[in-house]
C-alpha cells in the first residue's frame, strides 16, 4: 500500500467554532442540521480540499510493439477539491451518480490507497490532523467500515469467525465477542448455523448482513458504510438504517454512501450530493424531499426516484 | 407462456431451496417476484433461465421444454454483473456472442463506443450491467428475468435503463419477471406480484 504522498500540499487551519450555527447557516464549506453537534469544539471528521488522481498510461493504438512500450503516462483526476464534514451524532448521506468517486472518498478516509494514486488535501479526525499511517491505525478501531463488495469477506474463513474477529483487534474477550456475534446475528435474522458457513454459501443479502455485523462488533466513533443495503429486503434494510440512527443518537458519526436515497431520507440528517468527484450541494433531508434544491443535477436525481417521478 | 410446474430445487439434496413452486408468465406481463432475503428469488431466476436444472418438475416455454443448449429464449440479467461476464473477453466479443452489435441499442443504454474494447474489470458495476442488459436483449428473448438489476445504479441511470428495458419489453411483447427490494420501483413496473 502506497503512502499518502503529498498530504501536506494544502495549508489549512482549523478555525475555532465560536460562530453560532444558528446565525451562520454555512461554515467550513458545509451546512448544519439541528442534531449536528460539534462535541468539544471540533468536527468529528473534516475533509478539506481532497484530490485523488490516478496515474495511467495513454491509450496507444499504434501497431508497433515498441510504441506500445513507450506509452506516456498521464494523470486522471477523479476527486477534485472535495470538502465534507461529519459531526458527532449525525448521519450524512452521500448520494450521487455512479462512478463519481464516492467509494474513493471512503477509501481515502480509511487510508486505503491504490499504488498508482496521488492523494492530496487534509483529513482531520477528532481534532487531529491525520496522515496515511495514522488513518490506517484508526481503521477498524475508531473508524468502522462496511465495504461495498461482498467480495470483502474472506472466502476461506467461516463467517462467524470473521464477525467475531480477534482480541488483539477489538480488545474484547472471547466470550464477549461470541455473545456480541450471537446478538447481532439474531438482530439481523441470521440463524446461528450461518456462523459456520463460508461466504460462497450465503445469499447476497445474507453476505451483506454479515458485513454489517462485522462493522457493528466494536464501538467506533465514526462509521463509514459504503452501499450497505443492496440485496437486503426492505425490513432488513430498515433495521440497518435504524441501527445507524441509534448509533448516531449515541454520538457516533455516520457517513452513509448509498444509491437507496429513499432509505437514506428516513434516517439521515444531511445529504451531500456528489457529482464528478466533488460535493456539488449539501442539503437537509427536508429540503430534498420538497425539491428545494439549488443545482440542476440534484433536481434530476430527485425526480428520477421511483418515489417522486421516475423521470429521466 | 413461460410455465414452471411443481419445481423442486436445492444445491444439496437434503436442503431444498425451492419446493413445489408453480409459476406462470404471459408475454407482455411484468411480474414482480417477491420474497425475503435468502428465500430463493435468485435461485428461481436461475432455474427459470436454464442456469440450473430443477431436481423435479418441468419448465416449458410456449409449450416446448426449456432449452439447455444454444440461445435460451429465457434470458437472465443478474444481480452481480461482474459474475455474469467472462473476465477474459473484451466487451465487444461478449456482445458479439449474442448477435451483431447494434449501435442504436448501445446508445440508448448509454454504452460508450470506447467501452467496447475494454475488459470487464475496466468498467464500473453500472457500466457492466448495461452490457448485460444489451446482451440479453440482443439474444431476442421471449422472456426476460431481471434479478435486482438496478441496485448498483444511481437513481438517474436506474430510471433511464428501466425506461429502455420497458420500451423494448412492450415493443417485442416480452414477458418480464423481476425482483427488487424497492417497493416504489416494484409499483412503477409490475402488472402483478408473485409471492414466493
Amino acid at each position: 500500500m502506497e503512502e499518502m504522498r503529498n498530504m501536506n500540499t494544502m495549508p489549512c487551519e482549523m478555525t475555532s467554532h465560536e460562530q453560532d450555527h444558528s446565525t451562520s447557516k454555512k461554515h467550513h464549506h458545509h451546512t448544519h442540521a439541528h442534531s449536528s453537534a460539534h462535541g468539544v469544539g471540533h468536527h468529528l471528521l473534516q475533509v478539506e480540499d481532497l484530490c485523488v488522481s490516478f496515474s495511467m498510461y495513454e491509450q496507444n493504438d499504434s501497431a508497433r510493439f515498441g510504441d506500445y512500450l513507450r506509452s506516456e503516462k498521464h494523470e486522471v483526476r477523479v476527486i477534485d477539491g472535495l470538502n465534507i464534514s461529519v459531526h458527532e451524532g449525525e448521519i450524512v448521506a452521500v448520494v450521487g451518480a455512479s462512478g463519481s468517486g464516492k467509494t474513493l472518498l471512503a477509501d481515502s478516509i480509511l487510508g486505503l490507497y491504490e499504488p498508482n494514486s496521488l492523494v492530496s488535501g487534509c483529513i482531520w479526525f477528532d481534532g487531529q490532523r491525520q496522515d496515511a499511517a495514522s488513518l490506517r491505525r484508526l481503521r477498524g478501531h475508531e473508524i468502522a467500515f462496511v465495504p461495498q463488495s461482498v467480495k470483502a469477506l474472506d472466502p476461506l474463513m467461516n463467517v462467524g469467525r470473521q464477525v467475531r474477529g480477534f482480541t488483539s483487534l477489538n480488545g474484547m474477550s472471547k466470550r464477549d465477542r461470541a455473545k456480541r456475534q450471537e446478538e447481532l446475528f439474531e438482530r439481523y435474522g441470521l440463524p446461528a448455523d450461518v456462523g459456520k458457513m463460508y461466504p460462497h454459501e450465503l445469499s447476497g443479502g445474507m453476505a451483506r448482513r454479515v458485513l454489517l455485523c462485522c462493522a457493528l462488533m466494536t464501538s467506533p466513533k465514526l462509521l463509514i458504510a459504503d452501499e450497505p443495503t443492496p440485496g437486503l429486503d426492505l425490513d432488513l434494510a430498515v433495521t440497518a438504517m435504524e441501527d445507524f440512527r441509534t448509533l448516531a443518537d449515541d454520538g457516533v458519526g455516520v457517513m452513509l454512501i448509498t444509491h437507496d436515497i429513499d432509505l437514506a431520507l428516513r434516517v439521515a440528517d444531511r445529504l451531500a450530493i456528489f457529482k464528478d468527484g466533488s460535493v456539488i450541494e449539501e442539503t437537509s433531508v427536508a429540503a430534498f424531499k420538497e425539491g428545494a434544491l439549488e443545482t440542476e443535477f440534484s433536481l434530476q436525481l430527485r425526480d428520477a426516484l421511483p418515489e417522486f417521478g421516475f423521470i429521466c | 407462456m413461460l410455465k414452471a410446474k411443481n419445481i423442486d430445487f436445492g444445491y444439496r439434496a437434503d436442503r431444498l431451496v425451492l419446493s413445489d413452486i408453480s409459476f406462470e408468465v404471459m408475454p407482455g406481463e411484468r411480474v414482480h417476484l417477491s420474497a425475503s432475503s435468502g428465500e430463493g428469488k435468485t435461485t428461481l431466476a436461475r432455474v427459470l433461465a436454464g442456469y440450473e436444472r430443477p431436481l423435479s418438475g418441468e419448465i416449458t416455454v410456449d409449450g416446448d421444454p426449456l432449452l439447455y443448449r444454444g440461445v435460451c429464449p429465457v434470458q437472465l440479467i443478474g444481480q452481480h454483473p461482474e459474475l455474469m461476464l467472462d473476465p477474459r473477453m473484451r466487451m465487444s466479443d461478449t456482445l458479439a456472442e449474442a448477435a451483431e452489435i447494434s449501435s442504436e441499442l448501445n446508445e440508448r443504454l448509454g454504452i460508450r463506443e470506447e467501452w467496447l474494447a475494454r475488459y470487464p474489470h475496466e468498467l464500473s458495476g453500472g457500466e457492466m450491467q448495461r452490457f448485460c442488459i444489451a446482451r440479453a436483449l440482443m439474444a431476442n428473448p421471449r422472456y426476460l428475468i431481471a434479478d435486482e438489476i438496478s441496485t448498483m445504479l444511481d437513481a438517474i441511470t436506474q430510471a433511464r435503463i428501466w425506461k429502455v428495458l420497458l420500451e423494448e419489453v412492450e415493443r417485442r411483447d416480452i414477458g418480464l419477471v423481476f425482483t427488487t427490494h424497492s417497493p416504489a420501483l416494484a409499483e412503477r413496473i409490475a402488472t402483478r406480484t408473485f409471492r414466493l
